[in-house]
């Protein structure tokens, strides 16, 4: 199995992008928010951008090396892109776009028919679907023989019904390609479901990769937290005092040595406690301050009533059912083994 | 009346439109791929739009006149430039090149980026990429710049003159026609000439305003 090795810097306007990774067989993806270097990470993995120093090859085959002064072109590095906006060739018919990459007609019909789109074969791409193009362009990817895919925000143009279509199509696709494929993505969900190996990228800089059961059960940084979709941290004193929280909290002496900087919670895990459990560790005597009505779900918004730290953490979210009262959430609890404890 | 200056018009400027869309298309493709330097190459490229004719001419015939190195080694096959219907054409295609290749240009980079780097990481060569993609997306931009260099050709005059001169029947275009005319006083003569410049060229630019509704209607 080939793998593709990452290790680049380039300075691009206002920050430095720093990305290092190795992937061969599994699925990895980069997940940061917009504007944090996943795209341009792409696009040097791609040759459409160069990085100013470092190193990209496939297996043994290299692409960038800035001290071998090697840049291999685009086109001949079998880097197969897949556009966010399709990027399709708009003045050619669904078959020409395929045709154009693999130039044998019969392996183009089958392709169509792989990605059933053959009725769409004499349409242009804006007499397309969105579904449509975006499987007209992952045909046309596949017609390119890539020996690597790159996936960049592929469902954003995307409805919700169509997003889960195609995702499925795409998880198909890559088991059965043989080769490692990147993913971009801001969305949590998507890159959980998608792919094996998270790599977390802010403000230009791969700050972490993890296996993504680890990622999100034990994210080891401040914006992996976020990035997981943490909607309660705190900052955490020496002492296990959570500063915005306003609560003590019960840490081994252990992992009070450990120097953690910020604590995480998520805001389905607190349980209700009762009157008894007033002032002890872990405990909040909650003040609720507004409930957001979700699709299936009640966000409870609470602080620590008497907390006068003001800071947008001070205030936590706690989700529930339904049916669940706001009035009658008084004291709710922390289970301290599913605490998220963060190094920065 | 004799018409032969509206075929000469025609003739050279369809010469010259062909060796300016040519020339014009390949180095507004060029300019697109330059980063460095691009500001003063396309200045230089676009000077002939700012430039009086007679320096332009001037320039011609430095350039291709007989005691030039390039009008002697032509004049060694018995082609001559000036005072012939061909030195008017090249006069008329210098004169024009701005239009056309600030035309293209601007055509070629309206053409959506991620398309052509598309294009790229799925193996195809630029060349492939300008013929087959690049040109047919910017089609509408690249017609309307051939219609308006077309018509630029059909209006030129003061290159033309300094170079080609004034034969009748060879090298007298429709423009230099009117000069004749109302040199030699013969204002009805002058009127018929005018006339027929303005209802062509009011015909050319409005067949350009409708062409992207036809487009419309076709697609």
């Amino acid at each position: 199995m080939k793998t593709l090795k990452v290790d680049i810097r380039k300075k691009c306007g206002s920050f430095q992008l720093v990305s290092k990774f190795e992937t061969s067989a599994d699925r990895f993806a980069l997940l940061g928010a917009s504007g944090s270097g996943k795209s341009m990470t792409l696009k040097c993995i791609a040759g459409i951008e160069k990085p100013d120093e470092g190193f990209i090859a496939i297996g043994d085959r290299v692409l960038f090396d800035s001290k071998r002064h090697i840049n291999v072109p685009a086109r001949k590095r079998r880097v197969g892109y897949l556009f966010q906006n399709y990027a399709l060739f708009p003045n050619m018919t669904a078959f020409a776009n395929i045709n154009m990459i693999c130039r044998d007609p019969s392996r183009t019909e089958s392709l169509l028919n792989m990605f059933d789109i053959h009725n769409c074969r004499d349409l242009r791409p804006s007499k397309m679907s969105g579904g449509q193009c975006q499987r007209l362009a992952l045909a046309r990817v596949i017609a390119s023989d890539p020996e690597v895919i790159l996936l960049d925000e592929p469902f954003s143009a995307l409805d919700n019904y169509m997003h889960t279509i195609i995702e499925r199509e795409i998880m198909d696709l890559l088991s059965g390609f043989d080769g490692p494929s990147v993913l971009v993505s801001h969305d949590r969900n998507e890159v959980f479901r998608m792919c094996d190996t998270i790599g977390v990228m802010d403000n230009g800089s791969l700050i972490d990769i993890q296996d993504k059961e680890g990622f999100f059960d034990h994210p080891a940084t401040l914006v992996a937290a976020r990035l997981t979709g943490c909607k309660n941290i705190t900052r955490l004193t020496e002492d296990g005092f959570a500063t915005d929280w306003g609560i003590k909290l019960g840490l081994s002496p252990s992992d009070l040595k450990e120097g953690y900087k910020y604590a995480g919670y998520r805001a389905h895990f607190f349980e209700v406690a009762g009157e008894e459990q007033k002032g002890k560790e872990n405990v909040f005597e909650v003040q609720v301050e507004r409930v957001i009505e979700d699709t299936f779900s009640n966000a409870i918004c609470f602080r620590q009533k008497g907390n006068d730290v003001k800071s947008q953490d001070s205030l936590l979210t706690y989700i529930t059912g339904k049916d669940t009262d706001a009035d009658d959430v008084k004291f709710l609890k922390i289970d301290p083994s599913r605490l998220m404890l963060l190094r920065r | 009346m004799d018409l032969s200056p509206l075929w000469i018009t025609f003739k050279i400027s369809i010469a010259a439109t062909a060796i300016v869309f040519v020339t014009g298309l390949l180095l507004a493709w060029g300019v697109t791929y330059t980063r460095k330097g691009r500001a003063v190459i396309d200045a230089v490229l676009s000077l002939p739009l700012v430039l009086p004719p007679t320096v332009m001419g001037f320039l011609i015939l430095i350039f291709i006149g007989s005691n030039s190195s390039l009008g002697k080694f032509l004049d060694s096959f018995g082609i001559k430039l000036v005072f012939t219907w061909q030195g008017a054409a090249i006069a008329a295609a210098v004169v024009s090149f701005p239009v056309m290749y600030r035309g293209i240009r601007g055509a070629l980079e309206q053409v959506d980026t991620e398309v052509i780097n598309a294009a790229r990481t799925l193996g195809l060569g630029e060349f492939l990429i300008l013929t087959k993609i690049m040109i047919p997306m910017a089609a509408p931009g690249i017609i309307a710049s051939v219609v308006l260099s077309f018509a630029r050709c059909l209006g030129e005059f003061g290159a033309t003159l300094m170079v080609a001169g004034n034969i009748p029947g060879k090298t007298r275009t429709m423009s230099v026609a009117v000069y004749t005319a109302m040199q030699s006083s013969d204002r009805s003569l002058a009127l018929k000439w005018v006339l027929l410049i303005i209802s062509y060229s009011l015909l050319i630019l409005v067949i350009m305003n409708l062409l992207p509704a036809i487009r419309r209607r076709r697609a």
